[in-house]
């Protein structure tokens, strides 16, 4: 009976290792985390470059001058929330205003924790490149955007102005804008940040116009220079009601969020990263790195910490 | 290598359709005009729809706020999601212990017993390749989460096999469930499982298992039932009992196909690898991924030839012939494992555990260089045949736009008894009905409308894939240079990874539906190419000599007998076009495809389960409905 003796043994392991009461998958970590047997934090690597930037010093402080090993896992922003509530990835190192989730998981469960200010103001609009307008200086108006429309016209949109969105993981009101404001425009969505970076890139050496959904800060704009459209004027509460919203987005101090577990027992890694404070020249300095430049995001946050050891140095946490 | 189905049971020609079978489609279409004239609404009724969005998100925060608590997570998926985790760390620091030297020696070694000296020597350049390319680690990753899930895929399908091969009943319960499991586009694997197991290694190991495990049932199945009964006969008549049987005749007459359902649950499990990285899979996918995010097509192509690489080197070693391993043995491979560990040992104690970063090869800048430089040259002007984006421009204004408001003009009705109409042309009434329903859920689901846009653009993809790929293949059924010089070329575009080509699609054809359409053919060509090419050449050798003997010039040769003969293969050929293309259109919305691929990719971006699991339904009813609808069958197999 040699095989029911190996399968009983194999069964038995099995037992073991799941152990044989309950399972909280919700506090679990990453298989290749700590694999050589050190403190390992793990951060949400967002998809665009900004975060990124954030996310690389952050990683390169720690790794350098604390000794943690780091692991980044791109996730998107929403299930980002879900994975930092499991304890998955321990911070994220920017955040855009997430106000359902923030309730959820912050106010009612108490599973995240606020991590402070990153220092960078963001802010979403709409943008035409700076060569079309300053060739027709009223198009940077919302009211004289409909004058442009058929210049602005492209296969997808048609027969109306096109309106480039980008990835679906963005905040967006650009469907009820269009619709509210009455603008013979149709928004096409690219579907990710990459699509839509290489369409404007693509009209940009050809000196064509276009209309595009864009955020700041982003080092695009260091490559193709562009300038906001003005929309009606945000007031609090204008896009409390995401059907009727016919105003501007709003400029959104960025945030970091930090697993309450992790903020709590995450020593001197989680004083770290709620210390972690910069500004916009300086993120857009790493960014410009990593997208322009084509330097990996460790080459680049080594290079801007060895040039700016002052700002770093205090965010170290006291011993 | 198809990523996705093989060749299952190639259907018995049957030459010419009879007559009859053509008056149900002249009576849909005399129908289909005539209510154009008279009918008021074309769009979907209202009423007959369900709005499933509330039911949805009430699931989804059910799952959020007791997914700490429930006894049926804390005590079953609880456990399950652990022994993956556990599962994949042990086979990742088992990796990382044997360090490069030891892995690339155990994995030349195994390639070598399996597969002859030429692919272990290939091998053992795959990994190197790897370590030069500075993926290493990510490579480590990958290969642990694809040992576990291609192991839990092979056990759960040849457990679901086996039940299937040898129980009537079993069979007939569980081939729909597989056939229909074969047209899913993995993307819409991802969602439910991520909102049950979260972001991380088990929802990516557990939704690469559901993808990967039904070719292995299924070919086990067929396998198994396609045994020669005189042999069986002749075993029963030996006396043997119920279980000598099974191993000693039944499983050893399916070894062919078993070993095509392991090689094709290793390729679907590979290609899965990358889309799995959406979800936080970590390893190869996400450095794919990741390159995407800043843009660089040489960082993600720096990430994607491990893919490549990997999935040549599995597939090579799982489909060679393995005559000559008789009579070596255990001992072989005891002498293998000494040589590992001995290598092993040997790199731990000089301390090079891991990939040396002074012998990394950077391809990233060169590769950005050309891909720059090709669209700068491409993308608009160019003298006489215009630019890509012109291309993409007349595409979409002479194609897509008119297919799509075409079939946006046709009332709903009519369009239900066309697709009942074409598929009774090919099919049976049972794969007319199985249409029809298919068509009609995606009214119900209350996504009439993107569902035709999508329609529209996976119609217009499978016919440029379907020129393209006759071309191909009558060049190469002609030229054995031709064919030899074209697998290659095959094997890569059919394993590189989706997201490595994105960029440069929308570089060369800007935003839209046009780009969608590129990536889409550019993904199901290499399968079509193959099934003709395959088709082409197997026509009986004797039918084209006396073709030949009276006279017959190449091109008579190639349309009155090679293509006539060949029509089984090139029926597949469609029916693989169709299934290939529409398990790109969730990619496509990657690109600006919009429709129901764009709103996938929303759900998961958003964890809005109401529009993502709503469009995935729909996409899974437009593969069903198209694969009815091409798939001939005989009427003696329903």
């Amino acid at each position: 009976m040699p095989r029911r003796i190996v399968s009983m043994a194999a069964a038995g392991l099995l037992l073991l290792a799941t152990g044989c009461g309950a399972a909280d998958m919700t506090v679990q970590s990453s298989p290749f985390a700590a694999a050589e047997g050190s403190k390992t934090v793990t951060l949400s690597q967002q998809s665009w470059v900004g975060a990124q930037a954030n996310t690389a010093v952050a990683k390169y402080l720690l790794e350098h001058e604390l000794g943690y090993r780091v692991d980044t896992v791109q996730v998107d922003e929403v299930p980002a929330w879900d994975a930092l509530s499991q304890g998955r990835v321990d911070a994220i190192m920017e955040d855009w205003g997430h106000p359902e989730q923030e309730q959820r998981y912050i106010e009612d469960k108490g599973l995240i924790t606020r991590g402070g200010d990153v220092g960078v103001t963001g802010h979403i609009g709409w943008y035409v490149p700076t060569y079309f307008a300053k060739a027709h200086p009223d198009v940077t108006d919302w009211r004289n955007l409909d004058k442009y429309a058929d210049q602005l016209r492209t296969a997808e949109s048609g027969g109306k102005g096109q309106l480039l969105d980008g990835s679906p993981s963005y905040v967006t009101n650009d469907k009820a804008l269009v619709k509210n404001l009455k603008l013979d425009y149709q928004v096409v969505f690219a579907g990710s940040e990459a699509a839509q970076i290489t369409q404007i890139k693509q009209f940009a050496k050809e000196k064509k116009p276009f209309l595009t959904y864009w955020y700041k800060p982003q080092w695009l704009f260091e490559k193709v220079p562009m300038t906001e459209v003005k929309l009606p004027a945000y007031k609090e509460g204008c896009d409390a009601d995401p059907d009727k919203v016919a105003c501007a987005y709003p400029h959104t101090p960025l945030q970091k969020f930090l697993n309450t577990d992790f903020a709590q027992n995450g020593g001197e890694a989680a004083a770290l990263l709620k210390n972690f404070h910069w500004s916009e020249e300086h993120q857009n300095e790493v960014s410009l790195m990593i997208a322009d430049q084509k330097l990996s995001p460790d080459e680049a946050a080594e290079k801007w910490v060895k040039a700016n050891e002052p700002i770093w140095r205090k965010w170290l946490p006291k011993k | 290598m198809t990523t996705t189905t093989a060749p299952l049971s190639v259907p018995s020609p049957s030459p010419r359709l009879p007559a009859r079978r053509w008056w149900p489609l002249a009576a849909a279409v005399l129908l289909t005009a005539v209510g154009l004239l008279t009918a008021t609404g074309v769009d979907w009724p209202t009423a007959l729809s369900v709005d499933l969005s509330s039911p949805l998100s009430s699931t989804s925060d059910w799952i959020i706020d007791n997914r700490d608590s429930h006894p049926l997570f804390l005590y079953f998926l609880g456990h399950i999601s652990n022994a993956v985790v556990f599962s994949v760390r042990a086979v990742y620091l088992l990796l990382l212990a044997l360090g490069w030297a030891g892995v690339t020696v155990a994995a030349a070694v195994i390639a070598w017993r399996a597969a002859g000296i030429r692919i272990g020597l290939s091998t053992a350049a795959a990994f190197a390749v790897c370590g030069l390319l500075g993926m290493w680690v990510p490579t480590m990753q990958t290969l642990a989460l694809m040992v576990v899930a291609v192991a839990a895929s092979l056990a759960l399908g040849a457990l679901l096999g086996l039940a299937a091969g040898l129980s009537d009943r079993t069979f007939r319960a569980l081939r729909p469930v597989l056939d229909t499991m074969q047209v899913l586009p993995a993307f819409a694997y991802l969602l439910p499982v991520v909102l049950v197991f979260g972001i991380g290694v088990p929802a990516a190991v557990l939704a690469t298992v559901v993808y990967a495990a039904p070719p292995m049932a299924r070919l086990t199945a067929l396998g198994l039932r396609e045994a020669d009964p005189t042999v069986l006969e002749a075993v029963d008549s030996l006396g043997a009992t119920a279980r000598q049987r099974l191993l000693t005749a039944r499983l050893p007459l399916a070894r062919r196909q078993l070993l095509l359902g392991v090689n094709q649950t290793v390729m679907m499990a590979l290609s899965m690898a990358v889309i799995a990285s959406v979800i936080g899979a970590g390893g190869l996918g996400d450095r794919v991924y990741q390159a995407l995010a800043s843009v660089d097509v040489g960082a993600a192509l720096a990430a994607g030839i491990p893919i490549v690489l990997l999935a040549i080197v599995l597939d090579r070693t799982a489909t060679a012939e393995r005559e000559e391993r008789d009579g070596r043995g255990w001992p072989a491979w005891l002498l293998a494992a000494a040589l590992t560990a001995a290598v092993a040992v040997a790199a731990r104690l000089s301390g090079a555990l891991s990939w040396p970063t002074s012998w990394h090869l950077a391809i990233a800048e060169p590769v950005n260089t050309a891909v720059d430089w090709m669209t700068d040259h491409l993308y608009t002007g160019v003298p006489v045949i215009g630019g890509t984006a012109d291309w993409a421009a007349a595409f979409t204004g002479w194609v897509l736009d008119p297919v799509r408001s075409g079939l946006q003009a046709l009332p709903w009705w009519g369009l239900l008894l066309l697709v009942g109409a074409l598929a009774l042309l090919v099919g049976t009434w049972r794969t007319a009905l199985t249409a029809v329903l298919a068509m009609a859920a995606i009214g119900v689901l209350g996504v009439w409308d993107a569902s035709l846009d999508t329609l529209s653009q996976v119609l217009a993809a499978v016919a440029v894939t379907l020129v393209l790929g006759f071309a191909v293949s009558i060049a190469a059924a002609r030229s054995a240079r031709v064919e030899r010089w074209l697998r290659p070329v095959l094997d890569v575009f059919q394993t590189m990874p989706q997201f490595v080509y994105l960029i440069p699609v929308v570089a060369l054809f800007g935003v839209g539906r046009a780009p969608a359409v590129a990536a889409a053919v550019v993904y199901a060509l290499p399968a079509v190419v193959r099934i003709t090419t395959q088709g082409l050449r197997g026509v009986d050798p004797v039918a084209l000599e006396s073709a030949r003997s009276l006279g017959a010039t190449g091109w008579q040769q190639l349309r009155q007998v090679q293509i006539p003969l060949a029509r089984p293969a090139l029926l597949l050929a469609v029916n693989q076009a169709v299934v290939l293309v529409l398990a790109v259109v969730i990619i496509g919305g990657l690109v600006g495809g919009g429709a129901l691929g764009y709103d996938v990719v929303f759900g998961l971006a958003q964890g809005d389960l109401a529009t993502g699991l709503v469009a995935g339904a729909a996409i899974v009813c437009l593969g069903l409905m198209l694969d009815r609808v091409t798939q001939p069958t005989s009427s003696k197999e329903a």
